[in-house]
């Protein structure tokens, strides 16, 4: 061959060429794709939201999310309302379920910023839910779920996902041995602020004890457990005040 | 196969058996460690790499004679990380559930080194459809150990396989478990993947002496 590929104008050349023809594909690629992308994740956080409620399909062991040609129509019967709360404001935004939590939480670390929080409510069956959106760290990566609270501030059900736990390990918190443990959680000790710790050794692995604050942890995933339990002491005290506030 | 030639089957056939990528080669072993705690998990990832490595090995070998070989290791993973991001995407659009299971694997199956490996000692040196025949036979033979220690790492640990409890009931005492069995939490941890392995390895050699090296 007369070209000689070892030269050093050729592989500077050769590398050029390739970063702009990959970066063109790339870049066509995903913008061409993003309306869709985007509708998608839409969706996803309705399908998340009524899963929290117990709106779904599961059968006796997966999860099952109401289909995506339904879910417009059932997130519009089941959620009544969706609030913003800035400080002691309560606004009413039937957008609110858009708003990123990973740029509140950013945005939040200037002192002056008054973090918006989002706050979806239901009702299904004559009974009220409250369903609260959480964002925090796992072992890898971020993860994030949806907790549904009713009157009484009693866990009725929650939903969790994470953009990179262990295959096998961490990634089971979406699994429902563990997100149905949380049903019937309390995070208030009277008018005390608790949480609910993922434990290793609360001795109840079929966690019939309501009241201890506790559910049972997954073996092999320590941190994602105490990320997950951190999420929820962090973020559901943020909604305090206003949680506490419909408790009368 | 009358569309292969004897020489072309070997490819697939030598990787599953006597040139197997993680036992004998010993590459892949971050993946094979990581993600085997479940045989679902093991599956998926297999499909993944399968794709991922016929693609690229074909690529590459289309590539062969252009790529300056001071920056080749840099132009592999070029590829590999292009292939991977479109698969991503293009699921992302087309399959969101299967993207979000998926997405946990982009990063190692990028980092994987079975698919440098292959690329380096294979596709650089041998034309488009003997490559592509190479990196799906590497794959399988890749995919046949996951699922090897998936299945007993999953059954062993969790007493279940592909998420059915196949053992019974751990917490109601059902099973095999009403005689006082019990799972080894152990093997869900990265370890004993290790230890599997080693004993798959340790099988496989006293089968086959020709892979005992001399001292």
């Amino acid at each position: 061959m007369a070209r000689n590929t070892e030269s050093n104008l050729y592989t500077i050349l050769f590398t050029t060429g390739m970063v702009v023809i990959v970066g063109a594909l790339l870049a066509f690629l995903a913008s061409s794709l993003k309306g869709k992308i985007t509708e998608n994740k839409r969706i996803e956080k309705q399908q998340n939201i009524l899963y929290a409620m117990g709106v779904n399909e599961n059968d006796e062991t997966s999860v099952v999310f109401v289909s995506k040609d339904k879910v417009a129509s059932e997130f519009s019967t089941y959620i009544t309302k969706q609030v913003v709360i800035t400080g002691t404001d309560v606004v009413e935004d039937d957008m609110a379920y858009l708003i990123d939590l990973k740029k509140e939480t950013a945005a939040a670390k200037n002192e002056n910023y008054q973090r918006r929080l989002p706050l979806f409510m239901g009702m299904k069956d004559n009974i009220q839910y409250y369903i609260i959106p959480v964002r925090g760290k796992g072992l890898w990566d971020a993860i994030w779920g949806y907790v549904a609270v009713d009157n009484q501030l009693v866990v009725q059900g929650v939903f969790f996902d994470h953009a990179g736990e262990t295959p096998g390990l961490g990634s089971n918190i979406k699994e429902r041995f563990f997100m149905d443990d949380f049903k019937g959680e309390h995070f208030l000790d009277g008018d005390l602020f608790k949480g609910i710790s993922v434990s290793k050794g609360n001795s109840d692995p079929k966690n019939l004890d309501k009241n201890d604050f506790e559910v049972d942890a997954i073996a092999g995933s320590t941190i994602t457990g105490d990320g997950l339990a951190a999420m929820l002491r962090k973020d559901l005290k943020m909604y305090l005040p206003y949680l506490k506030t419909l408790k009368q | 196969m009358g569309l292969l030639s004897k020489k072309d089957l070997k490819l697939i056939t030598d990787p599953l058996a006597d040139n197997n990528p993680i036992t004998i080669q010993v590459l892949g072993i971050c993946s094979a460690l990581a993600i085997t705690a479940e045989l679902k998990a093991s599956i998926v990832m297999s499909v993944a790499v399968l794709f991922v490595m016929g693609l690229g090995n074909l690529t590459i070998s289309l590539m062969r004679n252009i790529i300056p070989s001071k920056i080749r290791i840099i132009a592999q993973l070029i590829v590999v990380a292009t292939l991977v991001i479109i698969v991503d995407l293009v699921l992302k659009a087309f399959a969101y559930e299967l993207s979000k299971t998926l997405s946990v694997f982009v990063g190692l199956i990028i980092t994987n080194c079975i698919i440098m490996g292959r690329f380096e000692a294979f596709a650089l040196a041998n034309g488009p459809l003997r490559s592509f025949i190479d990196g799906i036979g590497n794959a399988l033979g890749y995919a046949l150990i996951l699922i090897i220690v998936g299945f007993f790492r999953e059954l062993l640990g969790s007493g279940s396989l592909l998420g059915f409890k196949v053992l019974g009931d751990s917490i109601e005492k059902t099973g095999v478990y009403a005689y006082g069995y019990e799972n080894n939490g152990f093997m869900l941890l990265a370890p004993m993947a290790l230890i599997t392995v080693g004993i798959i390895i340790w099988v496989q050699r006293s089968r086959n002496e020709a892979l005992i090296e001399e001292n």
